[in-house]
């Protein structure tokens, strides 16, 4: 795939699009969760208003270079694989810069923003960000197992390692999703991907009830902004690879909007009703249903 | 009844020695190497707070300050029976989040302060150090008669009576205890000071910072942590 | 109850019953037989349950005066046993090897009326108060009211009523 500098701008189109997506998904997730609450909830513009306040804080601490660069890593990692990762099929400007082996290079960088954020928090040297950072590094790491098999197994059943090949091998019908030609590689793929939403039942790490608010303890203005922006960007990052994989893409922004908002929502109502695992109880959950599902829809494929 | 008393004189002569692992000591390392170690002066730092200027043009601070208004995180910081009320306020009948108003659990990324009813001098040493670590612009709220001057405490011999002695109130919430209507009506008028920009607590603080330390110092009589800690 | 006092009185050298309502009743010991009393209730009696251990500062006596509460769950009944002790060197006999939890009653009370009780684990360490400096607070001879107006600043125009007078004026304006 050659590289011409219109993608720039396009890409960054796109970034915006999904900046803006994500910041409203939030907050219609966490009014969802209010409503079943019974109460009003936030308003839906309250993440950009938190967002220009915490820009707009007048004082910040740094306690060090890392610590510094923890939210930059984090976001980073949500960009990236926004910027990576064809947005929409077909689409001559939302295709980003995905190339042929990218499907590795999400896996990555779907890991990336949690290793920096894992230096940063530890540089803040609070010790509830050493805590939360290590329950969520072991909490993450077997969540995602079951997404790597069911990625695998992908690999092996299209016979290519590129989102783009993938995403074209589903078009053309309903059942030419992977969803239908291998369930059980979905199935696997979906329980890393209620794992790693953050959200209830699995969400003890960045829950402000548990060891306060886990890894972000320290963080603050900018930095908690920055993270902010990262906690709305990255799940509609990682919505967009499920639907690319498993759920044949989008061909334009309507279908891109609908299909992750729907999938989007699948964590959300799994957390509304669940209340919260302990970090062993939800490694010991994934070890033992979603790792075997990931197994078996490798050989199955 | 008397008011004043002056039978009773209270002891200036005892001071509280600092803890023993707050001293300056030396240490030998594993590796037979001295050092000495000032744990005050060692794990924090010893700058003073500064004055933040406001933005350059006003209508950036006025966005700004509207923002800031709309987006009131507290400190889930329960320092009296105050604490009580402020939690219906997340229920369904208040509901305080829709008005931008959250609970943070890290003194670092809240903006207000609610100091809900009575504060012990010992609740106090807490309180100053969770406000220290908060980032400016921060607010602070007195709830209930006890911060305004000493409510029922106030002839108790570990209760302070005025709370802007110690910290710089932007508002008082009277009432003992004032129920969560009366919160929400705070909390609203608290968001039109800080829109009109009259909320400038954390710089008064540190224009007015010795006067603010000899004051708390007065009370606090085991200072066992840096003058300024964040 | 009754007939444990009974039993207990000529070897514990008990002062005399004093009932208060349904299973409720008090009794003087003196220190010495406080520690035999107590076990003799606990292991013999059934009074198992520490319910509180706290003090009374009998200023004009020259006395401070502990009282041990016990339970018996079975049978209901509260005994709360006085022990008098000297008000000048006020020192007590501690019981945390038979109730654990008694150490931390001690310590309170070492901490608010300055009450020593040599053995009892962390008695020295700060309970309540950090970095008190002045008379214990309980004792009677601390004054609250003039130490806080000499330590807390006060806000000005607070207004003080003598309750009688202040009802009496507000119930019958008239003066009648």
């Amino acid at each position: 795939m050659t590289f011409e500098w219109i993608q720039v701008p396009y890409a960054l189109a796109t970034l915006f699009i999904i900046l803006n997506y994500g910041l409203l998904m939030t907050a219609v997730v966490r009014k969802l969760a209010a409503r079943v609450g019974g109460r009003p909830g936030i308003p839906v513009w309250q993440n950009y208003i938190d967002l220009v306040k915490n820009f707009a804080l007048r004082s910040k601490i740094n306690h060090g270079v890392m610590y510094y660069l923890g939210p930059v890593f984090r976001l980073s990692g949500g960009i990236g694989l926004i910027l990576f990762v064809p947005t929409i099929y077909g689409s001559s400007w939302a295709q980003n810069f995905s190339f042929a082996g990218d499907l590795v290079l999400a896996l990555y960088f779907i890991f990336f923003g949690t290793l920096g954020m894992a230096l940063g928090a530890g540089e803040s040297g609070h010790p509830h960000s050493a805590i939360g950072v290590s329950r969520g590094l072991a909490q993450v790491t077997t969540a995602e197992l079951p997404m790597a098999l069911a990625v695998y197994s992908l690999a092996i059943q299209y016979q290519t390692l590129s989102i783009t090949e993938i995403v074209a091998a589903q078009q053309g019908g309903l059942f030419n999703w992977t969803l239908f030609t291998n369930p059980l590689a979905v199935v696997a793929a979906m329980f890393a991907f209620v794992g790693t939403m953050m959200r209830s039942p699995f969400d003890v790490v960045l829950a402000p009830q548990e060891i306060p608010i886990g890894p972000p303890t320290e963080y603050h203005s900018a930095y908690l902004a920055l993270m902010q922006t990262n906690r709305a960007i990255f799940p509609i990052a990682k919505t967009i690879i499920y639907m690319n994989l498993f759920f044949g893409g989008a061909a334009n922004w309507a279908e891109f909007a609908i299909k992750v908002f729907l999938l989007y929502m699948i964590p959300a109502v799994i957390g509304v009703v669940h209340p919260r695992f302990r970090v062993e109880q939800s490694i010991r959950f994934f070890l033992k249903w979603g790792l075997p599902v990931g197994i078996l829809a490798i050989l199955t494929v | 009844m008397k008011d004043v008393d002056d039978k009773f004189l209270k002891n200036l002569d005892r001071t509280v020695p600092l803890r023993e692992e707050l001293r300056p000591r030396k240490v030998t390392t594993p590796d037979g190497q001295e050092i000495e170690i000032e744990p005050l002066k060692d794990y924090f730092c010893e700058a003073a707070p500064k004055v933040h200027a406001k933005s350059y043009f006003p209508i950036v601070e006025d966005f700004y300050n509207w923002a800031r208004a709309n987006s009131l995180w507290i400190l889930g910081f329960g320092t009296g029976c105050g604490a009580i009320e402020m939690r219906p306020l997340m229920t369904p009948r208040f509901d305080a989040y829709r008005y931008g108003i959250q609970w943070r659990p890290t003194p670092r990324q809240s903006n207000l302060l609610m100091i809900s009813g009575y504060l012990s001098v010992k609740t106090l040493k807490r309180a100053i150090r969770a406000y220290e670590q908060m980032q400016g612009p921060k607010y602070v709220v007195g709830l209930g008669s006890c911060t305004i001057n000493g409510g029922m405490y106030w002839d108790s011999y570990n209760t302070i009576k005025r709370l802007d002695q110690y910290l710089p109130v932007d508002l008082y919430i009277a009432g003992c205890m004032p129920r969560p209507e009366a919160l929400l009506a705070g909390f609203m008028e608290l968001k039109k000071l800080i829109k009109a920009g009259k909320c400038e607590g954390a710089n008064k603080y540190a224009e007015n910072f010795a006067t603010y330390k000899a004051n708390q110092k007065s009370v606090i009589k085991d200072w066992d942590m840096p003058d300024y800690n964040w | 109850m009754r007939d444990i006092h009974a039993l207990l009185k000529q070897r514990h050298r008990l002062g005399p019953l004093e009932p208060r309502k349904g299973g409720l009743a008090f009794v003087t010991v003196p220190r010495e037989n406080l520690r035999g009393l107590l076990l003799e209730l606990r292991d013999t009696h059934g009074f198992t349950h520490l319910v509180l251990l706290t003090a009374v500062d009998w200023m004009e006596d020259g006395l401070f005066q502990l009282t041990y509460m016990l339970n018996n769950r079975g049978r209901d009944l509260t005994l709360g046993i006085r022990v008098m002790i000297d008000r000048e060197e006020a020192q007590g006999d501690t019981i945390h090897d038979m109730w654990p939890t008694a150490a931390t009653y001690q310590r309170e009370l070492k901490e608010m009326f300055g009450i020593d009780f040599p053995g009892s684990p962390r008695l020295d360490e700060e309970f309540i108060l950090e970095g008190w400096t002045d008379l214990p607070p309980y004792r009677r001879d601390f004054d609250s009211l003039a130490y806080s107006q000499q330590t807390y600043a006060e806000r000005p125009g607070r207004v003080t009523h003598d309750p009688r007078e202040y009802m009496k004026s507000k119930l019958y304006p008239d003066g009648v």
